[in-house]
């Protein structure tokens, strides 16, 4: 993975979010909530910087980056889509929806397009199993999804 | 006058906070504002006929509204008082239009106990939730019941954790009680896993004020002071509703110290999950909230001995405690004359999948499936036929035609070869695949897998691998009997519930569809079409004009001419070779002359 330099504004931001929660070990999930909250993903060398602060092994911050799905490594797109793989969208056909994605898109899930505009990854249930089966584009919820309805949705987005 | 209008996840998804932007924006210009207030609140439950807008006091239900319907609704209605006939709910048994959501099919047959509020308050206002009988409850056993009353109650009354396991609420609470000392917690598991399910999502939306009251509740009676809900970050408005909802109560003095002058102190904290199933499971949820992996561990210790910070804890689910504010209001005989015999009061489930009322359901336990699937549910989506309801999510099973009048309660279930689970509950028909759902939920529990113990991470990788084969058309009748016995051995030595009961799927499906099975492995054909592997790609000869749109759209170059001429056609037609064919389905899409089908 390629070395990012951590600017000055960023080092102090998750200096001070680390000290907000008292740089106590026991926080560091919130820690990295936050973090993500504003930067999207969590590369190398934010956790070393968040096992410095919180005074533990980085083995120990990259244990949970790792194990919780929510945490991610990789950096999102500027239209980040998710497709709702949960049960009830899996029986209405999501798998189809995912696959004509992956297809105009050229990429697979959890990678970015080339040029940074779109990311792919998949997520259970979003709570609007009426409209099955759903995609996100960012905060917006399209429901009711069909293959074809793939080209409209990105056109709105080019 | 009120407006409310849903601001569920599933209306939200639909413009439902354009509708209420209309509304207010149309209200303020007629200068109606003072008189009509338009209230946000949390899933009605009707989700398939949303985005929903109900008029109260006269308790009309609209369905499908659009922003663009809104001017209508406060013209006709709001002004002239004459319901907009158009948007109500259609019948479609009888044609008729119905304005009161009581004698709508989807509603008749359910019991609103746990939902109680949810559709009829504005979540973030403490006031509306006070008049419909809020922290009454809570009012009641600080002044006027002790502790131990407080268990006493919650046990007579017979619930049981809507969390999956069933374990009588009020005996957990007891035992956390005997463990007194000065640190003790109340955890509430809203980390909602099941795939598929929003029942304790839309019940924290839609009322969070009956959680933090019903954990305050319990505080008092297990002798803590302090609380702690686990919630998936996944859920952000949740997240917002509760935080609205423990900041009011705090300002109301009725979280915080000495609460309504008892003596007694208790407060909320808000923790949150980052996306795992397995910390779901209890012992968990308490690692992850202590900053650590979400691993589970073996109990004993249960967390009532040693949980949170190693000290006495008491989980509960959040349906869970959405009842006990009511079972003390009205009394634990009221809630123990609802139900079946030994599972008592409702459950709440998330309908959904191929039936025409999908949404959020709450029915007296002991209905049957029939009623579910068919009353309330509305039969099965495009009048296709019914193949399978699926219970419990990963941990449950799929139950067939024979299983429609089995009750709904903890034991029925379960003998049926399924459980009750957390309230998941997805209607299949004959496009489902019951190998490929077996897979599916399999490919759910490896990906979710904590990997600490074996049976469970190589156990299921394995079954994964074999049924993977089954539905690519490698399988053989061996490899039916080794999923049996990989699921028999994963049962038994597996560390936490998730490993445990991650077989069902697979073992239920064999059970009940064992011909499908020996289909995919014998005749190498999946009949619901669903199995990419196993199908194949053909062109009729005689159909085929040769106009070769079919050719251009095929990504895999599959397609080629034949040296064959239909009689009454000009080119010769065209042909399919199986073994560059990815099964993209984009020539049928482009055959105008139907000369292409899927075998
Ligand atoms: C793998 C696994 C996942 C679980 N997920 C949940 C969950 O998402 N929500 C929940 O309330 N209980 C879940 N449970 C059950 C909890 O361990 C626990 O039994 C429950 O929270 C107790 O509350 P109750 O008695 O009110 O049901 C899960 C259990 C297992 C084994
Ligand atoms: S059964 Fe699975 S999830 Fe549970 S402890 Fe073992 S590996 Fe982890
Ligand atoms: S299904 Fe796809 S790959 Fe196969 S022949 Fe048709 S277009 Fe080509
Ligand atoms: S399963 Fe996709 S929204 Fe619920
Ligand atoms: S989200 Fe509106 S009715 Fe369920």
């Amino acid at each position: 993975m390629a070395v990012i330099k951590l600017s000055e504004a960023k080092v102090n931001f998750i200096k001070d979010v680390c000290k907000s929660y008292g740089n106590k070990p026991g926080e560091v999930i919130n820690v990295l909530h936050k973090v993500q909250g504003e930067y999207g993903y969590l590369p190398a060398e934010i956790q070393e910087l968040v096992a410095k602060e919180l005074g533990i092994p980085v083995s120990r911050v990259y244990g949970i980056v790792s194990f919780y799905s929510f945490f991610t490594m990789t950096p999102k797109g500027e239209y980040p889509i998710s497709v709702c793989l949960g049960t009830a969208c899996y029986v209405r056909g999501a798998e189809k929806v995912l696959d004509e994605l992956k297809r105009q898109l050229g990429i697979n899930v959890g990678e970015v397009t080339p040029d940074g505009k779109f990311s792919l990854t998949c997520l259970r249930c979003v709570g609007a199993c009426g409209l099955a089966p759903v995609i996100e584009v960012g905060d917006k919820v399209y429901g009711r999804m069909t293959p074809d309805r793939v080209k409209d949705v990105l056109a709105e987005y080019k | 006058m009120h407006v409310l209008v849903c601001g569920g996840t599933g209306c939200q998804a639909s413009a439902s906070a354009q509708i209420i932007k209309n509304f207010e924006d149309i209200l303020a210009a007629k200068g109606l504002q003072d008189e009509v207030q338009v209230v946000r609140t949390g899933c009605f439950g009707f989700c398939e006929k949303g985005p929903i807008v109900k008029i109260m006091p006269d308790n009309t239900f609209y369905t499908q509204v659009k922003p663009e319907d809104v001017e209508k609704i406060v013209n006709e209605h709001i002004i002239k008082g004459r319901k907009v006939t158009d948007l109500l709910y259609m019948d479609p048994e009888n044609k008729e239009h119905v304005a009161d959501s009581k004698h709508m099919g989807f509603y008749r047959k359910q019991l609103r106990i746990a939902l109680r509020n949810c559709g009829f308050i504005n979540p973030e206002n403490i006031d509306e939730c006070i008049s419909r009988g809020g922290y009454e409850a809570l009012g009641k056993v600080l002044s006027e019941m002790t502790p131990q009353q407080v268990v006493d109650e919650v046990t007579k009354s017979g619930l049981r954790g809507r969390g999956g396991a069933g374990f009588p609420t009020g005996v957990k609470w007891g035992l956390c009680a005997k463990n007194k000392c000065d640190e003790m917690y109340v955890i509430c598991n809203a980390d909602e896993g099941d795939p598929g399910a929003f029942m304790d999502r839309s019940i924290m939306e839609g009322d969070p004020h009956s959680i933090v009251e019903a954990m305050a509740i319990c505080g008092y009676a297990i002798g803590a002071t302090h609380g702690l809900v686990y919630i998936r970050a996944e859920y952000p408005l949740a997240i917002h509703r509760l935080q609205v909802a423990i900041a009011q109560a705090r300002e109301y003095g009725l979280l915080g110290k000495d609460i309504l002058g008892s003596g007694f102190d208790f407060d909320i904290e808000l923790r949150y999950g980052a996306g795992a199933f397995v910390c779901g499971e209890e012992t968990a949820l308490i690692h992850s909230m202590e900053g650590k992996r979400g691993e589970p561990t073996l109990k004993p210790p249960f967390p009532a001995v040693s949980g949170y910070m190693a000290k006495p804890s008491n989980v509960n689910n959040v349906e869970t405690f959405a009842n006990v504010p009511i079972i003390i209001t009205k009394g634990a005989d009221w809630f123990a004359s609802i139900g079946s015999e030994k599972s008592k009061g409702t459950k709440v489930f998330a309908l959904a999948g191929q039936i025409n009322n999908v949404g959020l359901i709450e029915v007296p336990m002991g209905t049957t499936l029939r009623d579910i699937i068919y009353e309330i549910g509305g039969g099965i989506k495009g009048g296709r036929k019914f193949k399978a309801v699926q219970t419990g999510g990963p941990s449950g099973g799929c139950l067939t035609e024979k299983h429609l009048d089995t009750p709904i309660d903890y034991e029925s279930l379960a003998a049926a070869g399924s459980m009750m689970g957390s309230g998941g509950m997805v209607v299949m028909d004959d496009t489902s695949c019951m190998v490929a759902i077996a897979k599916f939920y399999l490919e759910f529990t490896c990906e979710e897998s904590c990997g600490k113990c074996s049976p469970c991470r190589i156990g299921n990788k394995r079954m994964l691998e074999i049924l993977t084969k089954i539905t690519e058309g490698r399988g053989t009748m061996d490899d039916l009997q080794e999923l049996r016995n990989l699921a028999a051995v994963i049962k038994d030595t597996a560390l936490c519930g998730l490993g445990q009961t991650s077989p069902n799927p697979v073992l239920s499906t064999l059970d009940n569809f064992w011909d499908e099975y020996v289909e995919h492995v014998v005749d190498k054909k999946c009949r619901a079409g669903v199995c990419k592997k196993l199908m194949r790609y053909e062109i009729d000869k005689e159909k085929c004009i040769g106009c070769g749109a079919c050719k251009k759209n095929c990504p895999a170059e599959a397609i080629s001419k034949t040296d064959y001429i239909a009689p009454g056609h000009k080119l010769p037609s065209m042909t399919i070779d199986p073994s560059k064919c990815i099964k993209c389905g984009a020539c049928i899409s482009t055959c105008k002359f139907s000369a292409i089908s899927v075998k």
